[in-house]
């Protein structure tokens, strides 16, 4: 540190006082380009997956057309007759995650409805973290739940259930999104500024005409977000599919039969002993790349709705 | 005790009493055993420095205190008669006859229709809903401006615009008492203008209670002034006696400008 001078004029000022200071100059660089390399190496690792996933799904339509792959309606790469069609696969992921939107998107937007608008703080500061726990148990668990638990009361309820079926796991899926729903949605809701609502009591609005008429709808955009990402977190979902809805391709709309998921094919087809470079192993990457391409798409309409969305209130 | 001059309330039943009122943030006073008679159709200013309790009394008297965590009124307030925290008043029904226009524009993210209609629509309203909306957007004088777009978002018009709709989209529920927290503060000149011209036409129907900080505003505009200090009222009266000849030597203080 150099000697301070004092009010201006008082001593003589040396103007070297102001030039760069070498060491500082070079801390400066390093930790920027540090900050810059791990921004980079997510980026990298992205980029890297993808074309990993490009290289062999353009292996796999060199020996299957894209039409076979979006039309036919089995599904059976590993078998000796051999069909790959994807709808059944594409079939049962959105059976599980339009069963886990029938559960979760209710519940979801009612909790966040209630956190946010009827909840005292001290409820609330309770109720959050014990619904964030719901995200937090492993999802093996939620598997075997729904295996154990959900799937015996379904088959009292209805004998024809299958063992494995799309029911059970729609129903331990939803409750598994219902924190994301109901948090990111509470997060829009909390963000409509309380002038709008002071301004609809105002009017002599009750506190539900004031959340349903004012607060949701000026929020909407924001919490359909939170619905898309609940939903695609529901298609990407693994382990309490693979469980519970069964390893079976197959194109229904029955929730009580046994399904397959595409998440749950990569697992079966990866545990399995597909050898390296062969058709069975870049269905995998098919796949995998089909999954990609529908969460992509789900997380691109939702970051558009969601930039409509600040511009929905003042 | 302050000082407060015969309030002339022209034969009429007051619009609004308050009897010994004070209200409570935790345990600090904000409010401190008020009473104030309202006559009806008249404007009565509230003034003061900042903190003073002014907006935090205007809010008690149609019950939007309520909406305050760890807020407590003692007191009362008497609107026809019936003191408003009786325990079976439901404040809804409170602020459906006592409406508010706020400090910050605040309409909601809807049309100028719908914004217009909101108050009746949630309030039953069955009637003619057109000629309801026309009627109040030309009450506050907004009709000639926006008569061509109601679809429009609320957000499309001016500042002065938007505080003239919340206006509008209180007077559509028919209040009796419009209270007023600073209407103009967040206004240019003109549009301020505006809504102090409006104020003006507003009192033949309604009475009319605001706050402001701007003392040529209370001068300009209103009937009675009330001028609060640390919570306390210190004097009322007809605003041409607290201006120009205040007995309390606070309010000459206050309103000659050398405080607050």
């Amino acid at each position: 540190m150099s000697q301070p001078t004092g009010a201006a004029g008082s001593e003589v000022f040396d103007p070297a006082a102001l030039a760069h200071k070498r060491t500082r100059n070079l801390a400066e660089h390093v930790i920027g380009l540090l900050l810059f390399l791990c921004a980079a190496a997510s980026t990298l690792i992205t980029v890297g997956i993808v074309l990993v996933l490009l290289r062999e799904t353009i292996s796999f339509f060199s020996s299957v057309s894209l039409i076979d792959f979006l039309t036919d309606p089995q599904w059976t790469p590993l078998f000796q007759e051999k069909h790959f069609g994807i709808l059944p696969l594409a079939a049962g992921s959105f059976m599980v995650a339009a069963g886990a939107a029938v559960v979760a998107v209710p519940t979801g937007l009612l909790t966040a409805l209630f956190l946010s608008e009827y909840a005292s703080e001290r409820l609330r500061a309770f109720l959050k973290p014990t619904l964030e726990i719901l995200a937090g148990i492993p999802t093996v668990v939620y598997g075997y739940f729904a295996l154990t638990f959900v799937t015996p009361v379904l088959r009292a309820l209805f004998p024809s259930t299958e063992v494995y079926n799309a029911a059970a796991a729609s129903i331990v899926v939803g409750i598994m999104i219902i924190p994301t729903i109901s948090s990111l949605s509470e997060d829009a809701l909390r963000a409509v500024p309380s002038s709008l609502r002071e301004g609809a009591y105002g009017l002599g609005a009750t506190k539900l005409e004031v959340s349903t008429r004012v607060v949701l709808p000026a929020a909407l955009s924001g919490v359909i977000a939170a619905f898309i990402l609940g939903i695609s977190r529901a298609i990407g979902e693994t382990m309490a599919v693979t469980i519970a809805a069964g390893q079976m391709p197959n194109l229904t709309l029955n929730p009580l039969e046994s399904i397959e998921t595409m998440t749950a094919y990569i697992v079966q087809a990866s545990l399995g002993d597909t050898p390296h470079g062969s058709i069975g192993y870049q269905t995998l990457f098919a796949v995998g790349m089909t999954l990609f391409l529908i969460t992509l798409a789900m997380n691109i309409v939702s970051q558009l709705i969601l930039s409509r969305f600040r511009e929905a209130y003042q | 005790m302050p000082t407060i001059y015969d309030i002339d309330t022209g034969g009429k039943a007051p619009a609004l009493e308050a009897r010994d009122l004070s209200v409570f943030y935790g345990s600090k006073v904000a409010v401190k055993e008020i009473s104030l008679t309202i006559p009806a159709n008249r404007v009565v200013a509230l003034i003061g420095p900042s903190g003073c309790g002014k907006s935090t009394l205007l809010r008690c008297l149609n019950r939007m205190n309520d909406l305050v965590s760890g807020a407590r009124v003692e007191g009362e307030v008497a609107f026809r008669g019936k003191n408003l925290y009786d325990t079976d008043v439901d404040p809804v029904e409170v602020r459906r006859r006592i409406g508010m226009v706020f400090q910050k524009p605040n309409p909601f993210p809807k049309s100028i229709y719908e914004n217009t209609a909101f108050g009746p629509r949630i309030n039953g309203f069955r009637g003619d809903l057109d000629s309801l909306v026309e009627q109040s957007l030309r009450q506050a004088a907004l009709w000639d401006e926006v008569h061509d777009r109601l679809s429009d978002s609320a957000y499309a018009l001016s500042g002065g615009q938007q505080q003239r709709l919340c206006i509008a989209r209180t007077l559509a529920v028919k209040p009796e008492i419009v209270l007023m927290d600073e209407p103009a503060s967040a206004l240019d000149p003109i549009a301020t203008q505006r809504i102090e011209e409006l104020i003006y036409e507003l009192k033949k129907e309604y009475t009319i209670i605001i706050v402001t900080h701007n003392m040529q505003q209370a001068a300009r505009i209103s009937d009675y002034t009330a001028f609060l200090y640390m919570g306390e009222l210190i004097e009322y009266g007809p605003t041409e006696s607290i201006f120009t000849n205040p007995r309390e030597e606070r309010t000459e203080a206050y309103v000659t400008g050398r405080f607050g």
